[in-house]
């Protein structure tokens, strides 16, 4: 899933000059489970900016909608061509199609969208997959070292690894005494005398934007072809 | 046949001294040379790092070639932190053009720790596959594949530290970077004698000792504080607590210091497959002359 941060109040408030209608969006997918951007916080940011519409003598409408998933225009439907300010409680991903939907709105953040990642206890969310485009966790006992080391090392721990801990913070497990521990009670330790050659970053962010194409799912001559249709 | 002094020293057997040098901060260069000289006959050649620590410095290609031109034969360190396989590739080749041979490729240490916590760093190599990129360059291709009329002259190390963990996997990864090319290795200083022997008998059950020179790295320290900020400060490091105690204890322990360090250069050569030391005396430069001559290991 996706995780994110709420945005302090402060900073979102001063998004919003200028504006009359504002519309807190919130999404129940990821930033709901992270529990900053679903129905219940949106609904506290919207009293937040109603009374502070109130203290202040802004004049806002405030009203707030929650959708099952912004990413999917066809949950944001309802709501298109919406022209005030749109506070996105939602990922980056949803904040940008709810602009796209709605092109004359102005859609402002109202969470910072983090990484990848998986609750791991209560209010606690860790960086899993760094979205490399090129998967190699076979190699190293299902633990990305991508997303999880803090140098992004494809060929072992660097000499700042001690005691299971990383150099950079105490409070991070250092993944590559996670991928030789777990290698080694899987009886792999062989695939560590392997060295990985450089990595192809084209499949990562470094080819540019990405765009995936599904044959077997997108409209065209190929997906016809799969179907059987002429 | 040897591209370098460096080479050619611990290829012929003999036992090879070297030390760091560290850039200065700004582009003052009158104390990088007063300290050249100074170095002169020391070692067989000296480290100049490569914005260590994450701070920013005078780039190690640069105060290479200003030893250079003081008669040390440098070691240029490159960090996979700052630059990716392009710069890296062209920062060797200009660097071989200029004269400098031997190359030590590191991680680096993580930007979060220097002056410039908000850079974004780079790693699109890691250490061995820079060793890997490099070595290919030497061979006469660029790691595309397109070959070099004239390939660069490098001889190529790389750094290990029998200090961090898993204990077992570091003497592997030191074989992994003789896999990828590293003809000579620098340890992380070593203030923990009986685990440095412990990391040696290992790589040399694997007989890694014969394939790669291996030079252990010593510090000077000043002072039981200084020991305690490496034991408790420094990532990756081992400090016993004896040792502690003795600088704790010393009525001079900054000669204390100095005569730990001479004991610790003696005892390192005499460790199978140790074939050097590397000195690393930071901020304490001009004490190398009095270690090298009190331990007998004056090249």
């Amino acid at each position: 899933m996706i995780i994110a941060e709420r945005k302090p109040i402060p900073e979102v408030l001063g998004m919003l000059d200028g504006s009359n209608e504002i519309l807190v969006l919130g999404c129940r997918s990821c930033t709901a489970i992270c529990l900053v951007g679903g129905e219940k916080e949106s609904r506290g940011l919207c009293e937040a900016l109603a009374l502070h519409s109130e203290l202040r003598g802004k004049g806002w409408k405030v009203e707030t909608v929650t959708v099952e998933r912004a990413c999917e225009k066809e949950f944001l439907a309802p709501l298109a061509l919406f022209k005030g300010a749109v506070v996105s409680m939602a990922c980056g991903v949803g904040a940008q199609v709810m602009q796209e939907l709605c092109p004359e709105a102005r859609v402002v953040p109202g969470v910072n969208t983090s990484n990848m990642g998986a609750p791991e206890g209560m209010g606690v969310f860790v960086e899993k997959c760094a979205g490399c485009g090129d998967c190699i966790i076979h190699l190293t006992a299902g633990i990305c070292p991508i997303a999880r080391c803090a140098k992004n090392l494809l060929n072992g721990p660097c000499g700042g690894s001690q005691n299971g801990l990383c150099e950079v913070s105490k409070d991070t497990p250092c993944a590559w005494d996670q991928i030789v521990r777990a290698l080694e009670r899987q009886g792999r330790l062989d695939l560590l005398t392997m060295n990985i050659p450089p990595k192809d970053w084209r499949p990562s962010r470094n080819g540019g934007p990405r765009r995936i194409v599904n044959q077997e799912a997108a409209p065209g001559a190929a997906q016809k072809e799969w179907r059987g249709e002429r | 046949m040897s591209v370098s002094r460096l080479q050619e020293v611990l290829d012929s057997g003999k036992f090879a001294v070297t030390a760091e040098i560290g850039p200065p901060r700004s582009a003052e260069t009158g104390r990088l040379r007063e300290m050249a000289r100074m170095l002169r006959g020391s070692a067989h050649a000296f480290n100049l790092t490569d914005n260590q620590a994450a701070n920013v410095r005078m780039s190690s290609i640069a105060s290479s070639v200003i030893c250079l031109q003081e008669g040390l034969e440098p070691v240029m360190q490159m960090t996979c932190r700052d630059r990716n396989r392009i710069a890296m590739q062209s920062d060797v080749i200009g660097a071989s053009a200029l004269g400098i041979r031997n190359v030590l490729c590191i991680s680096g240490d993580h930007q979060t720790f220097g002056n410039h916590p908000q850079a974004k760093n780079v790693y699109d190599l890691d250490s061995i596959q820079e060793l890997m990129v490099l070595r290919n360059l030497t061979k006469g291709t660029n790691w595309s594949g397109e070959a070099l009329p004239e390939p660069p002259q490098l001889y190529l190390g790389a750094a290990s530290n029998p200090f961090a963990d898993p204990f077992e996997f570091r003497v592997t990864r030191l074989g992994k970077k003789v896999d990828a090319g590293a003809q000579f290795v620098q340890t992380q200083c070593v203030l923990d004698v009986e685990r440095f022997k412990r990391f040696m008998s290992l790589a040399v059950e694997r007989g890694l000792h014969e394939k790669v020179h291996i030079i252990a790295g010593v510090i000077p320290l000043r002072s039981h504080k200084a020991a305690l900020f490496m034991k408790n400060k420094v990532a990756g490091m081992s400090v016993p607590d004896e040792l502690v105690d003795r600088l704790r204890k010393a009525s001079d322990p900054r000669e204390e210091g100095i005569k730990l360090c001479v004991e610790t250069m003696n005892e390192l050569s005499s460790i199978e497959g140790v074939h050097g030391v590397h000195i690393t005396a930071i901020a304490w430069e001009d004490i190398i002359p009095r270690l090298v001559n009190e331990s007998g290991l004056r090249p």
